[in-house]
């Protein structure tokens, strides 16, 4: 048993910070959100050339060949730098589906192209407001031609591939399509994290390729998947600001002497680190039980989830409170970590999805043991 | 990063499962038992004997050294034997003090003859040990203390009142810490002992908890006489060596918190209706539930983590404190959700109640726990200020003399 990444990986995770520092500053993120422009093209370019977009890509595919132990300290480090780029939905659910599902020539088409950063992919699953059930899904498939309406997508205005979940035949699958084809209508959103962009997607009758085995429990466990590695990003942004918070407080002197002096304060900073600590144990677990594809990650991923989306929140949360008046200014930067924190938790599901998955999860292993014991009991008495 | 075993560490689970096969039986409820609590004589014997079967094992202290009666097991191998424990029936423990928190501090702080003296005695669980730090006007600020001891030749002369003592009355030895020093400041008068609980002059007195239990005992000293030789470490370091015992006792308090117990929530909630609807149904109920069993997995996962540091040969710093600080807390609100999905039938306690019966016994005694060993906001105050680096509270008694430390409000 180790319960630790290795030093090899944390060397990838402090080159990757390095990095970061130097090119994606928060005045980055604040760029791409006072702009038009919908992501930081120059930090795109320059993470693929890093090999965090193919990180888990095979080298034949052009990737890095890492696993995902090392791309979630890549994840971390992303949400650390709160970098505007269309990272999560690329490589944690778009690069993810194509690696388990694709067939040989949706690899090699497509494999290539998003570990160099040259095609972005998204994912398209949402169509309207509310707690959806994958069942409600409307989007639909017939003879490999695709119709309905994907709201919001992120990223949808950007990307150029989309994986898109539909019915065929009244059955859920998972579908490729080229963004650049015919029948493809997008429209960009008004983002509430304006450093991460939004759009809507009609399709009407466009060309669609399905992902092999992408059933309905496929999506369940790609999302599981993704969700680990949000968590890392969100673990990530939530060190941070509990840092620039720190700092804050500490310097800030009132009454004649550091608000950090205060109670008050000292205690609800000692909670959000406490929140942030179970929220990283609870993402190691997951980010193992990843790498290995072990059985447990089916309610690893919902404890990594929910710890990690709550933790991020609540420490925004705080940071401006602690910060004051300057705390609700345009000009600080922690309304920067207070959109990106609620943005993340609704990405792939809210935390009163993954609250009820968990539970849904934990019963199905509870009477499994129960069964296997009663079968274990019959078996000693016959 | 690996979950599983390796090679040595299975063979290792392997042969203690064996061995536990073969001398206890399987556990049927995840439930723990409550230790420390109404310590009748039959129970001591209990453990007592079991503690016994254990060392000529040599499953005993199984990380202590073995010229003291140890095995020398590693971190890793000790929490291995802890999970293979945890799934057999085992009887209520006595020596959660004597093995968590006494023995590592002499292990620690002790000459070698110290260790020669007490720690085989406490491996083989023939000799019962308790702490006896905390006095009526001296808990979180413990460092305030007053009980004195004055040098009389070989021997130190002590008076003064401890109390929050866990089974006092069953017990051998103690670690004790006195003032022995009050013209200097707080923290540089104090020197820890070692003393015999049967010494004339001490008189132990039981207290009744809100739950009934009488863990804890007051314990009285009036001229107990001590031998200079049961000192341990110098005189005026008893600080140092308290907080040994302190990181050991949050360590030991915050791994012990039943975070098993807290998924069995999802079956109890099996048991129970809501509106005539089974209360699995009811979505505010199963996210609650999520929530508790998050922190209980995180917590699960944090001492997996700080175990990976042990074996790294890195000291747990303070970040033990958050064990005890989110579990007691943790337990608390479970135990007040679990009574309140019993709906007006956790008015009643006990037989009466058989649902709800372990979790009214949790949020009894779960007040306790959140005091013991450091209180939730001194445990919030070492956080922020250690691992945090904030600013330490502003004390009122910093640089005085400690008798000249105010202990109340001016007289009028």
């Amino acid at each position: 048993m180790n319960f630790d990444f290795s030093d090899e990986q944390k060397l990838l995770q402090q080159t990757a910070r390095d990095y970061l520092a130097e090119h994606s500053p928060l005045s980055t993120c604040r760029e791409i959100l006072e702009s038009d422009q919908p992501y930081a093209a120059a930090l795109w370019k320059g993470a693929a050339e890093m090999g965090w977009q193919g990180a888990v890509i095979p080298e034949e595919f052009g990737g890095a060949g890492f696993g995902h132990l090392e791309l979630a300290m890549i994840a971390y480090e992303v949400g650390r730098a709160l970098a505007p780029i269309p990272f999560g939905p690329s490589v944690f659910v778009a690069t993810e589906a194509i690696l388990r599902h694709g067939s040989a020539a949706q690899k090699s088409a497509w494999l290539p192209k998003l570990a160099s950063g040259s095609a972005i992919g998204t994912f398209a699953l949402t169509e309207k407001p509310g707690q959806n059930a994958a069942e409600a899904i409307t989007a639909s498939v017939k003879d490999g031609k695709l119709s309905g309406l994907k709201s919001p997508v992120a990223d949808g205005d950007v990307a150029s591939l989309a994986i898109v979940a539909a019915k065929e035949n009244g059955a859920t699958g998972l579908y490729l399509v080229d963004l650049a084809g015919a029948g493809i209508e997008r429209k960009p959103l008004e983002s509430f994290d304006p450093s991460r962009s939004q759009a809507t997607i009609r399709f009407d009758g466009a060309r669609c390729e399905p992902l092999a085995g992408a059933d309905a429990a496929a999506i369940a466990r790609l999302l599981d998947r993704a969700a680990v590695l949000t968590a890392f990003e969100q673990i990530g942004g939530a060190d941070r600001a509990l840092e620039i918070t720190r700092a804050f407080i500490v310097g800030r002197y009132a009454f004649g002497k550091p608000i950090a002096a205060n109670q008050a304060i000292k205690h609800r900073m000692a909670d959000l680190w406490c929140e942030i600590e179970i929220a990283r144990s609870n993402a190691y677990y997951a980010a193992w039980a990843l790498a290995n594809d072990d059985a447990e990650l089916s309610v690893a991923a919902c404890l990594a989830r929910i710890a990690a989306a709550d933790a991020f929140e609540k420490t925004t949360i705080e940071m401006i409170e602690f910060h004051g008046g300057v705390g609700y200014t345009w000009e600080y930067d922690c309304h920067l970590f207070y959109r990106r924190a609620k943005q993340l938790a609704g990405l792939l599901g809210t935390p009163k999805y993954w609250k009820n998955l968990l539970i849904d999860r934990l019963s199905i292993q509870k009477n499994a043991i129960q069964k296997n014991a009663t079968k274990k009991g019959a078996e000693k008495a016959a | 990063m690996d979950f599983n075993d390796t090679p040595d560490e299975a063979a290792f689970r392997a042969e203690a499962r064996a061995w536990l096969e073969k001398n206890a039986r399987p556990r049927t409820s995840m439930t723990p038992t409550i230790s420390g609590e109404d310590l009748t004589p039959e129970i001591v014997k209990q453990s007592q004997a079991w503690q016994k079967k254990k060392a000529e094992a040599g499953w005993a202290c199984i990380t202590w050294p073995k010229e003291y009666g140890g095995r020398g097991a590693t971190p890793i191998q000790n929490a291995i034997w802890g999970q293979e424990q945890a799934n057999f029936e085992t009887p209520p423990d006595v020596f959660s003090i004597g093995i968590g928190m006494c023995g590592p501090t002499i292990l620690t702080h002790g000459t070698p003859e110290q260790k020669q003296r007490w720690i085989p005695k406490l491996i083989t669980g023939e000799e019962i040990w308790c702490q006896l730090f905390s006095e009526p006007s001296a808990g979180s600020d413990l460092a305030g203390l007053r009980t004195s001891a004055v040098k009389q030749g070989d021997e130190w002369v002590v008076n003064g009142q401890k109390i929050w003592t866990s089974g006092a009355q069953i017990c051998e030895w103690g670690i004790l810490v006195v003032r022995t020093d009050a013209a200097v400041a707080k923290h540089a008068g104090l020197t820890f002992f070692v003393v015999n609980m049967h010494s004339p002059g001490i008189e132990i007195r039981p207290i009744t908890q809100i739950n009934r239990g009488q863990g804890f005992n007051e314990v009285f000293f009036s001229d107990v006489r001590i031998p200079d030789d049961q000192r341990i470490s110098g005189v005026g370091n008893g600080w140092a060596v308290s907080i040994t015992t302190l990181m050991n006792e949050r360590m030991s308090i915050g791994s012990g918190m039943g975070v098993g117990a807290i998924e069995d929530l999802v079956g109890f909630m099996d048991e129970l209706e809501i509106d005539g609807r089974p209360a699995s149904e009811d979505r505010q109920v199963r996210e609650r539930i999520a929530e508790f069993v998050v922190k209980a997995r995180g917590l699960k996962y944090t001492s997996l983590r700080t175990l990976s540091a042990l074996s790294q040969g890195k000291t747990p710093g303070p970040e033990a404190s958050m064990s005890k600080l989110v579990g007691a807390v943790l337990q608390q609100h479970a135990a007040s959700f679990a009574m309140e999905m019993a709906g007006t039938s956790s008015a009643l306690r006990g037989e009466a109640a058989p649902a709800a019966a372990a979790w009214q016994e949790r949020y009894l005694s779960l007040p306790g726990l959140r005091i013991a060993g450091g209180t939730d906001e001194i445990l919030r105050n070492i956080i922020a200020e250690r691992v945090l680096g904030l600013p330490p509270d502003a004390r009122a008694d910093k640089g005085l003399a400690f008798k000249d430390v105010p202990t109340g409000p001016p007289k009028a």
